[in-house]
């Protein structure tokens, strides 16, 4: 049951910090990291970059019918977050309810669990996105 | 390059064929086909599926296809591009043929959903989308296209209501396929009362799935006459991708590849969209009918509904599309869907369509979509 780790301890950097990378030739701010810039097509070697994790929502739906391994959490919201530097994000957002989400509602992220391989098997922990805390 | 023709077309029912093997359903379908061409023997079997492995547990699928279809030894082999499968698998016979290599090819389609149909079906349908990072959030294929639908709405200020013409209008054209899953009409009224699955996607904006196989045999044009009286000739083929993921996409409410495959497809063809007189698109939600409309040309970006509207993809209408039933009463057989188009193109053009017949169609398009628009496929087909 336990051999996807390698499938999901490669992407820790990501899931755990939000870090994807910096074009050196166009500056543009690319999450998830991949080999060729998107913007430019620059195949040169990319710095990393840390995102702030501040966004808002793009667009955002509940599912209700979840896939294998998710039917615990259900209903849950996963949305579309439009990052402050620029992408977009898919992943859950927590700490609110399904039905009081807005596009353009301001988020932050989180680290939470992801998903659970079963009672004996991995969990996946990662980024979701909560509701803006504004200082009180 | 040679011209390459149409000469032969099977199908199956869509539905729930529980007591019937993937082998079975495939093998009834190049049966058919192969009926239908007079063909006994073809160079190469091209087989579009996505699920099997998933599924059915069983890989494989071009070797034991071929073998059941009584044509051991033969070239064969699976492709795979998620929902755009069969159309995959119908442009690597078109190439077969077009580049001379080979002289008659079979494509068929085939899926076997009612093999699994809990949540490992919904598991395995996401796997079209982006394992890292889209599908390891919990997000099933029908939340991906409600993501696009959501924005869409947004963006363009349009309601729900305004995407029920798809749905009814589908169902009315798929009560007179004997082929369809679904053979009753509904309402606009049963539209707005559907159940939620993902909002803003509803039961009635969804297809269903089900069990199916479809499949075509193609030639030289040059030698079509040989095994038929009523060939198509392929006009145009393309297929174009864009990012796997909807995040990744320069505008999550475009089609690009939609956009592409169609320009090449209608580039080869020497035609613009006017020309066009039906469109079997891929409305396995809502909302892709109108991003494909809009994609093709047939519609300004974000009008795509009003086409549905104005009545312009009724049998009648300026762009008929769904003349069968679509993937919404048809029924959407993931990896088959490519080849019921394309089946569905040829009876059209052939004059085979009885109540849902277009009076003096020459010139079919079919668009079949992979993922939430990362493989899109367009073909064009011309009869006489």
């Amino acid at each position: 049951m336990t051999t996807e780790i390698a499938r999901h301890w490669r992407l820790n950097a990501q899931r755990y910090q939000l870090i994807g990378e910096v074009c050196p030739k166009c500056n543009g701010k690319i999450f998830p990291p991949r080999d060729v810039c998107p913007y430019c097509a620059d195949d040169h070697a990319q710095p990393e970059y840390k995102f702030s994790g501040q966004g808002e929502v793009y667009s955002y739906t509940t599912v209700n019918k979840a896939p294998e391994g998710y039917e615990e959490m259900a209903p849950y919201t996963v949305a579309l977050v439009k990052l402050e530097e620029g992408p977009l994000v898919t992943a859950q957002l927590t700490d609110v309810a399904n039905d009081s989400v807005s596009i353009g509602m301001p988020v932050e992220m989180v680290t939470r669990k992801l998903y659970t391989q079963g009672d004996e098997g991995l969990i996946v922990y990662g980024y979701k996105f909560r509701p803006h805390l504004v200082a009180a | 390059m040679r011209d390459v023709s149409i000469i032969g077309i099977g199908q199956i029912p869509v539905g729930e064929h529980w007591e019937k093997s993937l082998r079975h359903v495939a093998y009834q379908a190049i049966a058919a086909a192969m009926h239908d061409a007079n063909i006994e023997r073809a160079d190469a079997l091209y087989v579009g599926n996505m699920l099997s492995g998933e599924i059915s547990g069983q890989a494989h699928l071009g070797a034991l296809l071929a073998d059941f279809a009584g044509l051991r030894g033969i070239e064969a082999v699976k492709v795979e591009a998620a929902c755009a499968s069969g159309s995959a698998a119908f442009r690597h016979a078109y190439i077969g043929v077009a580049s001379g290599l080979q002289n008659i090819t079979i494509a068929v389609g085939v899926e076997k959903m009612t093999d699994d149909i809990g949540s490992k079906l919904t598991a395995g349908l996401a796997s079209a989308a982006d394992a890292d990072y889209e599908v390891i959030h919990g997000v099933s294929f029908v939340a991906l296209n409600a993501l696009i639908m959501q924005r869409y709405m947004y963006e363009y200020k349009v309601k729900h209501e305004d995407f029920a013409g798809f749905a009814v209008t589908a169902h009315a054209n798929g009560a007179h396929n004997p082929n369809a899953m679904f053979q009753q009409p509904i309402s606009q009224a049963s539209f707005m009362k559907a159940s939620m699955i993902a909002h803003p996607i509803t039961l009635l904006d969804a297809s269903p799935m089900g069990d199916g196989a479809a499949a075509v045999i193609l030639c030289p044009t040059e030698q079509a006459r040989e095994f038929s009286d009523n060939a198509i000739q392929v006009k145009g083929s393309a297929v174009a991708t864009d990012s796997l993921s909807i995040h990744d996409r320069r505008d999550p409410l475009w089609l690009h590849a939609g956009e592409l495959s169609a320009q090449r497809a209608y580039h080869q063809a020497n035609v613009t969209p006017a020309d066009i007189d039906f469109f079997e698109l891929h409305d396995a939600f809502t909302i892709m009918a109108a991003l494909s409309l809009e994609a093709c040309g047939f519609a300004e970006r974000g009008k795509g509904t009003w086409l549905a509207r104005d009545g312009e993809i009724g049998l009648q209408g300026k762009i008929p599309i769904s003349t069968r039933g679509g993937l919404k009463a048809r029924g959407h057989p993931v990896g088959a869907t490519g080849l019921y188009q394309i089946v569905e193109a040829v009876q059209q053009l052939r004059g085979q369509a009885d109540a849902n017949q277009i009076a003096n169609a020459r010139l079919g398009m079919t668009q079949n979509i992979g993922g939430s628009g990362a493989t899109i496929i367009t073909h064009i087909f011309e009869g006489k």
